[in-house]
């Protein structure tokens, strides 16, 4: 017993100490959410971070780019990553309460379309994509492929890459209410991967195991989502990446965001699978 | 009630006790009250909806949207229109609650006969402990194995077009339920009297008929109150769901299509939902109304059980 009780006291110094104690500026920490896509990315941006500003600590998490900006807003974040523009109520809810939004464009994706490795397909237009997505298009039999059902994978509505193929792809058009919604881009590329009737959809860095759907343009054209396609723009579904802060921030927050945009971050994007950020042509 | 008819003994008690009885009638109420709080926060959240201009929301009922050519039940809250049909959010619920209660119910049941009545009792006591220890596998795991193998399993046995199905949500969701039934179950037949059971067998019943005909009915009600609360395991549950069920919400009953439940949804879109928003409330509506289901199932099974009880045994009080 006798020992026991000074117990909690000793752990709420501990934890005193751990939060004031020290250097100022010492262990600084800036939280990172949002975007599935972006956040492998930013967990090496994270790391190479480090020789730069070696006293800060970076916590990235997930989420989804709505749950990032949800974040944001409570201020619960200090940056929130986006694979999508800022909606204009999400950035009105901010700028309403006083602060500035600062929006960075931190890399370019392609969006791929994701088949099987073993689905002879080899090229979609952005029309048929629709009427797959939307559910006119059932079967496989009708793109000229196997007479088998389309097995539809897409993302929660809390995806920016939803957003976006919701936008570009589908337009004024729902989802099917068939397509699964899968917690995340990885999740929709292990299902594809797995199912010769599936199609799935997901930024172009996380295609691994399954085969990459070129697009069919309306001058008859085939373009893959590659680098040359991506940059130039004529690949479709490009789209920026963004990282949103509230100014004024924290030093920290800003000298990350600074790195971020560097040649060194930018080299590593392109290493991760994504673009550099380029302003489009 | 039984106990207030006995004289209570009066002795004098230490202030230490007083106090511990104090502190613990504290802690009793800060439960209670938590969850007088936690249901007010929901309501408050959610009742809103009704009042505050929400109009055209069609959360029951089918509804012609732009760009459709017929009335539908759409759960479609990213849209122009957001398009909040609840109800393909309840036939999921509903399916995969159900195939999961029909899968676990006979395995659980026969699970808790054979342990309590055939099983010897020294091996009993190593082997319901181990099935208990089901029960403490975090949801998540279950969910992942749901995803790679069982998923993959279902797909060749059965040839469903969708890898992802309310079927696979449902049997790794009574790998969760059993466990819960079962060391219930268990341990309402384990309660009845041997008395009951030398009496049966001593007027020459078989083994089988002093299980079916005596020992079963006079369990019934502690088996009802572990389907009970298999139940409320079942319709609660999150992650499983999330991962294994492919959360397409759509109206089709077959079990190996796919399904989206209330809880399943509430998870994944409250993050991204602004405090306060239509999409918002409308979650918290969904919150609230599985709360009242869970509340709801249990009270009945609470009549049932105490009915049954009187019944099966008529000198039990009610309170009992």
């Amino acid at each position: 017993m006798n020992g026991w009780h000074l117990l909690p006291a000793a752990l709420l110094v501990l934890a005193c100490s751990g939060r004031y104690g020290g250097a100022p500026g010492a262990g600084a920490r800036i939280t990172v959410r949002g975007s599935d896509t972006l956040v492998v990315l930013m967990q090496r941006w994270a790391e190479a971070s480090t020789t730069s500003q070696p006293d800060v600590v970076v916590e990235v998490s997930g989420g989804g780019t709505g749950t990032g900006i949800a974040a944001l807003m409570n201020g619960t974040t200090d940056l929130a990553m986006a694979s999508r523009p800022i909606a204009r109520e999400e950035r009105a809810r901010i700028e309403g309460s006083g602060a500035k939004l600062v929006e960075i464009p931190v890399a370019l994706d392609a969006v791929a379309i994701y088949i099987h490795e073993s689905n002879p397909l080899s090229a979609l237009t952005l029309d048929a994509l629709r009427g797959v997505f939307a559910g006119k298009i059932r079967r496989w039999s009708e793109l000229g492929g196997a007479d088998r059902p389309i097995v539809l994978y897409s993302r929660e509505s809390s995806s920016g890459t939803y957003a976006f193929f919701k936008e570009h792809v589908l337009q004024k058009c729902d989802f099917a209410p068939e397509a699964q919604s899968l917690p995340g881009t990885a999740a929709v590329v292990q299902a594809v991967a797995r199912d010769p009737a599936a199609i799935g959809y997901g930024g172009i860095a996380r295609a691994r195991g399954v085969k990459v759907l070129p697009l069919r343009l309306a001058d008859g054209s085939v373009v893959a989502p590659d680098h040359e396609a991506a940059t130039t723009g004529r690949y479709p579904l490009t789209r920026p990446l963004f990282v949103y802060l509230r100014a004024p921030a924290n030093p920290e927050a800003e000298g990350f965001a600074r790195f971020l945009v560097g040649p060194e971050a930018q080299a590593l994007a392109e290493e991760a699978g994504f673009f550099a950020w380029r302003s489009p042509p | 009630m039984s106990t207030s008819r006995k004289p209570r003994r009066r002795f004098r008690r230490s202030l230490g006790e007083r106090i511990a009885e104090r502190a613990l009638a504290l802690v009793a109420a800060s439960a209670i009250g938590a969850i007088t709080l936690i249901l007010v926060f929901v309501v408050r959240e959610a009742l809103p909806l009704f009042w505050d201009g929400h109009e055209g929301l069609a959360l029951a009922a089918p509804h012609r949207y732009p760009n459709y050519d017929h009335p539908v039940y759409v759960w479609q809250p990213v849209g122009y229109p957001p398009k909040y049909g609840v109800v393909p959010l309840f036939v999921g619920t509903l399916k995969i609650t159900g195939l999961a209660m029909a899968i676990s119910t006979p395995l659980s049941l026969l699970a808790a006969i054979y342990v309590a009545e055939l099983m010897r009792p020294r091996r009993r006591a190593w082997i319901k402990p181990i099935i208990e220890l089901v029960a403490g596998v975090p949801s998540v795991v279950l969910g992942f194995i749901a995803l790679t193998y069982i998923a993959g399993a279902t797909q060749d046995l059965l040839g469903c077009t969708y890898r992802l199905n309310a079927l696979v949500a449902a049997i790794a969701l009574s790998l969760a339920v059993l466990p819960v039934i079962f060391t219930v179950a268990e341990d309402a037949l384990h309660g009845v009297p041997l008395a009951l059971r030398e009496a049966s067998l001593a007027l020459g019943a078989r083994r089988y008929q002093t299980v079916t005909r005596v020992v079963l009915p006079a369990a019934l009600p502690g088996i009802l109150a572990a389907l009970v609360l298999g139940f409320g395991r079942a319709i609660g549950e999150t992650m499983i769901v999330l991962m294994a069920s492919g959360n397409a919400a759509v109206l089709d009953p077959s079990p190996t299509s796919s399904a989206r439940t209330l809880t399943a949804t509430i998870a994944a879109e409250l993050g991204e939902s602004p405090r306060g928003s239509e999409h918002w409330r409308v979650l918290f509506l969904l919150g609230m109304i599985l709360l009242l289901i869970t509340w709801a199932l249990d009270a009945v099974g609470r009549i049932v059980v105490r009915r049954l009880a009187r019944r099966l045994d008529p000198s039990t009080d009610e309170g009992a």
